[in-house]
């Protein structure tokens, strides 16, 4: 074969197209997500400066009681968050499915549209609405359901609130288009078959349709994990998450050691999750938005 | 008997469930028309409703902070999307046209910006900017930006190629075109609507996005949600409001007027073939 | 450079392959290909899926490269030329009309690219929406068009550069039956008045025989034999072309005796006639017989020992097929007209034909296409 034409025609045009992103990927997510990987292993100085000595200290800290209590908050409050957008989220999204196809997509950019509002004006608008003199306490009071304003503002109560009304979309896209993908025939035959609806329920739709709630999950859990703008907005620096925690590592606190381990378990905890993912659906159907 | 209990029960499904979304739905608006509504509210720091008023549309634009961060803001949302959008299409064509090794690799990688939770690449992008000296600022919320909108634009696009472009490039080439000529005349059309999403989508996440804007931002700017983000402890003030509920209505009125141009040039297309 | 090679030069071929291979990894598509493609003449490659045909055409036109071997078009290797530097141009199997662009822009598309100007651009689509018979459809998008529309935009979007070879890869596969066969007439109508050499590549060996000057029937990456459509289904040199063309039934069997010409064999369902030459008693041979020569009697026949049951019968209209099974299990197929019918299913019969009809095969005859 000749070599000249092949680099005109394949080598010269494959590098030109997949090269600058093959690049910006290595530069921008491989090698930082392996230097964190690296740092986590390092000692934190007495300036808050890095050590390069090799340690497990920033591990040990996570076993804190202090940090370790942060982790299963979150870990719970993320999984809270998933539970509470699946049960809200796939009744939603079968109504949605079980439109006409035209019906369901104006539905469907409904959803969508508050979604284009700043998040965190939505989530001070829910701030607005709960705090000792707003609208929530005004009418609680007026109908004389309570004496004296509920403090509503900066409890966890309030940040899982906003945390569900953010992811809530998440889950319900991957579940819709997975509904809307499950053959009425199947539905048909079931019934047929002398299946009730109950059953037909358990036995085909959900089975059938369980790829797209895993993505729904994962939509939803994973991004819960890490976010600390909800807290910020809603928790007013009483409710601290794993993102939060991170954050300030690599702020004030200045211990890159700890948020290097802290970012390390939720990569962990991510990859867990997908290779869950991975032995059910293959990773390019995942729906993302 | 047995129908009309059936259409009884189906009427009943039917109730409940446009009352369920209307429950829903209803949640979620509710942020937006309260935060609409708190854009008239008559009071330096949104804490209570204090009376009605239109001052802040008109005063928004005096204040230079909100009014410079927006600006920031959009700046970087357009650049990041041009950078995004270009790398991201080239990207796509070749990852999904070109064998090579470490391909897979790169598709892997192309995921992590995607499902890994955005405070971790931002420490992880942070962690390396404070490591070879670049000093923070607008160059650096661009990476961080592209870093996740890149893959959002390559899974879109790559989405949108079909084995039948491929024959389309042939063809091209058959008759003469050459290889920028044929992306030009026949790869970019026909993955155009791919392309647009994957700018629409680049220039919503970037716009919104506070994580890697407040991560990588330098001390002067910062972009309009950091600035928000950074306004929480004292109150968010009604002028924000104002700029958000101009922003929203313009997006909405955007997309209305989308529709309306595509409706109508599909009516024409159809009434031109009838013809 | 082989004796195919130095004969080219000299020769009045337009397309000349010489000894090209291709391989894919270590998968070899297309082996030791020779042939020699002469102007104005329709040549078809034809083969089951997978032979390698659609393969050799896109090396010709350029969007394969070769593994080993030359391509010569005119005279002149094209190795180093680009598919849009190459003279040839390429009806695609589904058209490959470019969706976004009307009939004119996709007709006019490879001389916008050429940058002619606007008058003459005009001048030539119209000439071509005459030649294709599509006049008033210019401002249609392919989606509005039918099969058949579309098949004629892509040949006149092909033929507006005025290639000196149109390569056509089994354009007339989408089409249903009814417009495949008034298609095959219009193209071969359009090739004789053009003068243009067309190099099409079709699994359908009806189409291949109504249409072609010659065929190339390929196999395995091979050209089995290369000749007029008479010969290669008279005369089939391999027992893979015997039973590619058309029906055939093929025994396997030894020479046991030869005298004028007519070799007895001997097969495992009986002893049978066959003209051949160059054979030798004891060789291994297949024996190629076509179903409309098949006799059938109820009396011996002398020279044949080929006794079978009949199983059963389609009526076609005018004839009649029927299936004879033979006592090895092999089943015969056998066509007869309607009128001379006279048998039952399950009658015993004696099968025999004229040894003239049928074509002795060697059985090593495989023959890389190494004539002409």
């Amino acid at each position: 074969m000749n070599k000249k034409n092949t680099f005109k025609r394949k080598t010269l045009p494959a590098l030109a197209m997949a090269g600058p992103v093959s690049l910006w990927m290595i530069l921008f997510v491989t090698l930082p997500m392996m230097y964190i990987i690296y740092i986590s292993f390092m000692s934190r100085g007495v300036f808050g400066d890095v050590v390069y000595e090799f340690s497990l200290e920033s591990y040990k800290t996570l076993l804190d009681s202090t940090y370790f209590k942060v982790i299963v908050k979150s870990v719970r409050a993320a999984f809270t968050t998933t539970v509470f957008c699946l049960l809200i989220g796939y009744p939603f999204a079968y109504y949605i499915a079980k439109k006409p196809k035209e019906v369901a997509s104006k539905l469907i950019m409904l959803i969508m549209i508050p979604f284009w509002t700043n998040s965190l004006m939505r989530l001070n608008s829910w701030l607005l609405l709960f705090q000792t003199s707003g609208p929530v306490n005004n009418f609680l009071q007026s109908t004389g359901l309570i004496d004296s304003p509920i403090s509503f503002v900066y409890t966890d109560g309030l940040v899982m609130l906003g945390m569900i009304t953010n992811m809530l979309p998440f889950a319900v896209l991957p579940m819709y288009s997975s509904i809307e993908k499950l053959s009425k025939s199947l539905l048909e035959a079931s019934a047929d078959l002398g299946a009730s609806r109950r059953t037909t329920f358990f036995q085909i739709t959900l089975p059938l349709t369980f790829p797209g709630i895993f993505s729904s999950i994962i939509l939803v859990f994973i991004p819960s994990l890490g976010i600390y703008t909800v807290t910020d907005m809603l928790g007013g620096g009483k409710v601290l998450y794993i993102g939060n925690i991170i954050k300030n590592q690599f702020g004030a606190i200045r211990n890159w050691p700890l948020g290097a381990a802290l970012s390390v378990l939720l990569i962990v905890i991510t990859g867990l999750l997908i290779f869950i993912y991975t032995r059910f659906a293959k990773i390019e159907d995942m729906e993302v938005v | 008997m047995s129908i009309s209990k059936k259409q009884k029960r189906k009427r009943r499904e039917e109730v409940i469930g446009t009352i369920y979304s209307i429950i829903i739905y209803t949640i979620l608006y509710i942020p937006v028309f309260v935060m609409m509504a708190f854009s008239f509210n008559n009071q330096r720091y949104n804490y209570f409703w204090n009376g009605f008023t239109t001052q802040w549309y008109s005063k928004l634009f005096s204040n230079s902070a909100v009014i410079g961060s927006l600006w920031y803001s959009v700046v970087i949302a357009v650049l990041s999307t041009v950078i995004s959008v270009v790398i991201g299409t080239i990207g796509a064509l070749g990852l999904k046209k070109y064998e090579f090794k470490g391909k897979k690799f790169i598709n892997n990688m192309l995921y992590i910006p995607i499902i890994v939770p955005e405070i971790v690449m931002a420490v992880a992008l942070l962690i390396i900017f404070m490591k070879t000296g670049i000093a923070l600022g607008m160059g650096t919320i661009l990476i961080g930006h592209c870093t996740f909108c890149i893959p959002y634009a390559v899974v879109t696009i790559k989405g949108r190629i079909s084995g039948d472009d491929y024959s389309l490039e042939e063809a091209s080439m058959d008759l003469g075109a050459n290889r920028i000529q044929t992306f030009i005349n026949v790869t970019l059309p026909g993955i155009m609507p791919g392309v647009m999403s994957a700018a629409f989508l680049s220039f919503t996440l970037s716009i919104d996005d506070v994580v890697m804007s407040n991560m990588l931002a330098g001390a002067k700017n910062s972009t309009l949600p950091v600035l928000i983000l950074s306004m929480n402890k004292s109150g968010v003030t009604p002028d924000v409001n104002a700029l958000t509920t101009i922003m929203i209505l313009i997006i909405v009125i955007a997309m209305i007027l989308n529709n309306i141009i595509k409706n109508t040039l599909k009516k024409r297309a159809k009434m031109e073939e009838s013809i | 450079m082989s004796d195919s090679a130095i004969t080219s030069v000299i020769s009045d071929s337009i397309v000349s392959l010489i000894d090209v291979e291709k391989s894919f990894g270590k998968n070899k598509v297309v082996k030791n290909m020779n042939i020699e493609i002469k102007e104005g003449e329709f040549l078809t490659l034809l083969g089951p899926s997978g032979c390698g045909k659609t393969t050799t055409l896109r090396m010709i036109a350029g969007f394969e490269e070769t593994s080993s071997g030359i391509i010569k078009v005119q005279g002149e290797s094209v190795e180093d030329k680009e598919p849009f530097e190459r003279d040839v141009n390429t009806v695609f199997q589904n058209y490959a009309l470019f969706p976004h662009m009307t009939v004119f822009d996709n007709i006019a598309y490879g001389l916008k690219i050429r940058k002619r100007p606007k008058d003459e651009i005009t001048k030539r689509v119209n000439e071509m929406l005459d030649l294709v018979q599509l006049k008033g459809y210019e401002n249609r998008k392919p989606d509005a068009l039918s099969g058949g529309q579309k098949q004629r935009v892509a040949i006149a979007r092909a033929l507006i550069n005025n290639p000196k070879v149109l390569l056509l890869d089994e354009p007339l596969g989408a089409l249903d039956l009814k417009l495949r066969k008034q298609m095959q007439v219009e193209l071969k109508r359009l090739q004789k008045k053009l003068g243009i050499t067309f190099v099409y590549v079709t699994h359908d060996q009806e189409e291949a025989l109504t249409m072609s000057d010659r065929i190339a029937v390929m196999n395995e990456g091979v050209i089995e034999q290369l000749g007029t459509p008479r010969d290669i289904y008279d005369r089939p040199l391999t027992k893979f072309v015997a039973d590619f063309i058309g029906e055939s039934n093929i025994f396997d069997g030894k020479v046991k005796d030869l005298c004028d010409g007519i070799l007895d064999v001997e097969t495992s369902a009986g002893t049978i006639k066959v003209k051949g030459d160059e054979f030798e008693v004891g060789e291994d041979i297949h024996v190629s017989i076509r179903p409309e020569y098949i006799k059938v009697s109820t009396e011996p026949v002398e020279g044949f020992n080929l006794k079978g049951t009949v199983k059963d019968f389609i009526y076609m209209g005018t004839v009649v097929k029927t299936s004879i099974d033979l006592k090895d299990k092999t089943e015969i197929k056998y066509t007869r007209f309607e009128k001379d019918a006279d048998f039952k299913e399950g009658d015993s019969v004696n099968i025999y034909w004229n040894p003239e009809k049928s074509v002795a095969i060697k059985s090593t005859g495989k023959n890389g296409g190494q004539y002409e």
